[in-house]
């Protein structure tokens, strides 16, 4: 059968309208009820890949409030997290979104403080955020697979898709989840965006979904180290691939005496602290 | 039968009126509440459900209450119970109803529910809960309906009834099981991860909705000819006794549990919920209302002299119902999030605009119950002496 070039064009334009033109592309599957295979996409050459991205802790490594500061700020600069300000320029506990903040010793591992211990280490800061658990109770309450696990053991989420029931906030043990109250991309009464220098690489959200920490999967893809990570001290916050022995977060979770939150919970969380730190690897 | 809601009293209309006038002032707070979000609630990252929530729970066990009247009367044949029946299941219908608004208000983006269904998952319980709830909306209307229809005309319900009339039994057990199971199997929140929680739920369930059914029985016979009889509230009054009984039991062995452990997490929210915690006691007052409520409703209850009274029943069920609705409406919810996964306490109140949104979908409620209940009883005053056939 032989067709002219606008036959062609005709038939490939409604069929692909109609679904058909991705099933004659792979004829193996059909993308439209199983989705693409990962073989199927071109990665970038540089992206970075793990079989379990993970992170260790070391709070000893950051020696003042502007190191941890620089760590929040590149996170949140990244990801377009709002700043939510009260009139007197505290936090607006009510509507606040968080990525990474710190929490003392007491609130982020409670049940683990004794009375003896020293008041150095009960208010020590340490850093919170997602742990991209083995098993994270968010994912399986999710009711529209909006938050999903990656083959690299990033918890992820789709904010098109979620429904905003918040779900995953009554769920998760470690109270990682933001919800958007209001608008992130409005404006405060002094007429202040939320989002000061906007990340144009990085898409705003929209009121009335679930968000969290994304082991920055987006930096992860082009070969960039987490921002949190590239901005901490030398060895403050480790990345890496736990499956890989060679790997430096791999060598100090052998190693030494590590720390997870509430790992009593059957989670399986990916971030491990060093407690009172020391040197390492 | 729809037709018999449409001519009525003044007094009828006047009612549906005051009602809508309700539901508006709900809509116009929602409208607020969809353009601004949920940010226009008292809700926040610690506390991330509140009062819409635990009116959906409450009401889903409103709804399967329905089961303690159809249980007797199909199963056992209870032909104390045949007038009533129907004034259960539409009860059943308005409080689902409800459930689905109220789980409408509370949706960050409701424009995107039916996201549940395109990507049905079946390790979320919300997903189960969604079939349930609908299924047993559609039993109840069919049922309802079906057998209403037949009073009507003066003829047995038709024969294939009866297995949709049996399903509904299971099924509303279910319902509040689903929700139950929404809380008690999450890690972490030490107060809902409880094996009894489905038992309680349905303890208070089979007590919180027959303890309405009686109050609205008891309206219907004051403003209409229809009365399901002196004997079927005395029947309803015991089972509401029974079950009440069986709730505060199970409240009793989640206090013995927390307590002689020993471990704080377990205790913590009971702790925040009846003595206040870290200087926070705001819910403390309402949770001994409902405790005492409680208590003294139950021994009301257990004395015969008190419980065929039923001036008397009626202040008892209103006193039982309120310990209900302060206990799962707010405490079972509120208590659950305080403290929070930090061990820090961080309260919640609903505002002003939650409040009218909550009024609102209870008016709808009222309303789709009004509607109902006229039907009903316009089909039983017309037909008053006829045999009914099931």
């Amino acid at each position: 059968m032989s067709m002219d070039r606008r036959q062609f064009i005709k038939i490939a334009g409604i069929s692909s309208i109609l679904g058909f033109g991705a099933s004659v592309a792979s004829a193996t599957h059909n993308v439209w009820t199983q989705g693409l295979d990962p073989s199927e996409v071109n990665r970038n050459p540089e992206a970075l890949v793990a079989k379990r991205w993970a992170m260790v802790v070391d709070m000893s490594k950051f020696k003042n409030d502007e190191d941890v500061k620089k760590v929040v700020t590149a996170c949140h600069q990244t990801h377009n997290v709002p700043d939510y300000r009260n009139a007197d320029g505290s936090v607006n506990r009510k509507d606040e979104i968080k990525w990474i903040w710190q929490a003392s010793y007491e609130h982020a591992f409670p049940g683990q403080e004794n009375k003896y211990m020293s008041e150095h280490i009960k208010e020590m800061p340490f850093f919170v955020l997602c742990n991209h658990c083995d098993n994270p109770p968010c994912v399986r309450v999710c009711p529209t697979k909006a938050t999903f696990k990656l083959p690299d053991g990033i918890t992820m989420q789709d904010e098109h898709r979620c429904i905003g029931c918040r779900f995953c906030m009554a769920a998760c043990p470690y109270g990682a989840r933001s919800f958007n109250w209001r608008d992130p991309r409005g404006t405060n009464p002094n007429g202040e965006p939320f989002i000061k220098n906007m990340n144009k690489a990085y898409p705003t959200r929209t009121k009335g979904v679930v968000e969290k920490c994304t082991f920055c999967t987006e930096r992860l893809s082009v070969g960039k180290l987490p921002a949190c990570v590239e901005a901490a001290p030398k060895g403050g916050l480790l990345f890496g691939d736990m499956e890989d022995q060679n790997s430096e977060v791999r060598k100090i979770v052998t190693n030494q005496y590590t720390i997870r939150r509430k790992s009593d919970l059957g989670t399986g969380p990916a971030i491990y602290y060093i407690v009172g730190g020391s040197d390492h690897a | 039968m729809l037709e018999k809601a449409l001519v009525g009293s003044k007094k009828y209309w006047a009612w549906l009126m005051f009602l809508a006038a309700l539901s508006t002032v709900g809509a116009y707070y929602y409208y607020q509440q969809f353009t601004y979000g949920l940010g226009l609630t008292g809700l926040h990252r610690d506390v991330t459900w509140g009062l819409y929530i635990g009116q959906f729970t409450f009401l889903v066990g409103v709804a399967a209450s329905a089961v303690m009247l159809v249980i007797p009367h199909y199963l056992h044949d209870y032909k104390t119970f045949t007038k009533v029946v129907i004034l259960g299941e539409f009860l059943a219908i308005s409080a689902v109803v409800m459930c689905i608004l109220f789980i409408m208000a509370d949706m960050g983006q409701p424009m995107r529910v039916v996201n549940i269904f395109l990507h049905p998952t079946p390790t979320a319980m919300v997903f189960w809960d969604t079939v349930v709830l609908n299924g047993y909306l559609f039993i109840n209307l069919l049922v309802g309906w079906v057998t209403l229809g037949s009073d009507r005309k003066g003829i047995a319900p038709p024969k294939w009834i009866k297995p949709w009339i049996y399903l509904s039994i299971p099924w509303a057990i279910s319902i509040h099981t689903v929700t139950a199971f929404l809380y008690a199997g999450i890690p972490g929140r030490h107060f809902w991860l409880s094996a009894i929680m489905a038992a309680r739920f349905l303890a208070s369930a089979f007590a919180g909705g027959p303890a309405l059914l009686i109050i609205l029985a008891l309206i219907v016979r004051k403003i209409s000819k229809f009365d399901v009889g002196k004997e079927a509230i005395q029947a309803v009054g015991r089972i509401v006794s029974y079950a009440m009984f069986a709730n505060v039991f199970f409240l009793g062995l989640e206090f013995f549990t927390a307590f002689y452990s020993g471990i704080p997490g377990h205790a913590q929210s009971f702790l925040y919920l009846y003595t206040g915690l870290e200087g926070h006691s705001e819910l403390v007052p309402l949770m001994w209302v409902s405790t005492v409520f409680a208590l003294v409703s139950l021994c009301m209850l257990w004395i015969p002299v008190i419980r065929k009274n039923e001036a008397l029943l009626v202040f008892a069920c209103i006193m039982l119902f309120i310990s209900l609705w302060i206990d799962k409406g707010f405490g079972l919810i509120i208590g659950g999030f305080v403290p929070n996964p930090f061990e820090e306490v961080h309260t919640y109140w609903p505002t002003m605009p939650e409040a009218m949104i909550t009024m609102g979908i209870w008016a709808i409620g009222f309303l789709v119950l009004s509607v109902l209940y006229k039907i009903a009883i316009t089909v039983r005053e017309e037909t008053a002496g006829v045999e009914i056939e099931h």
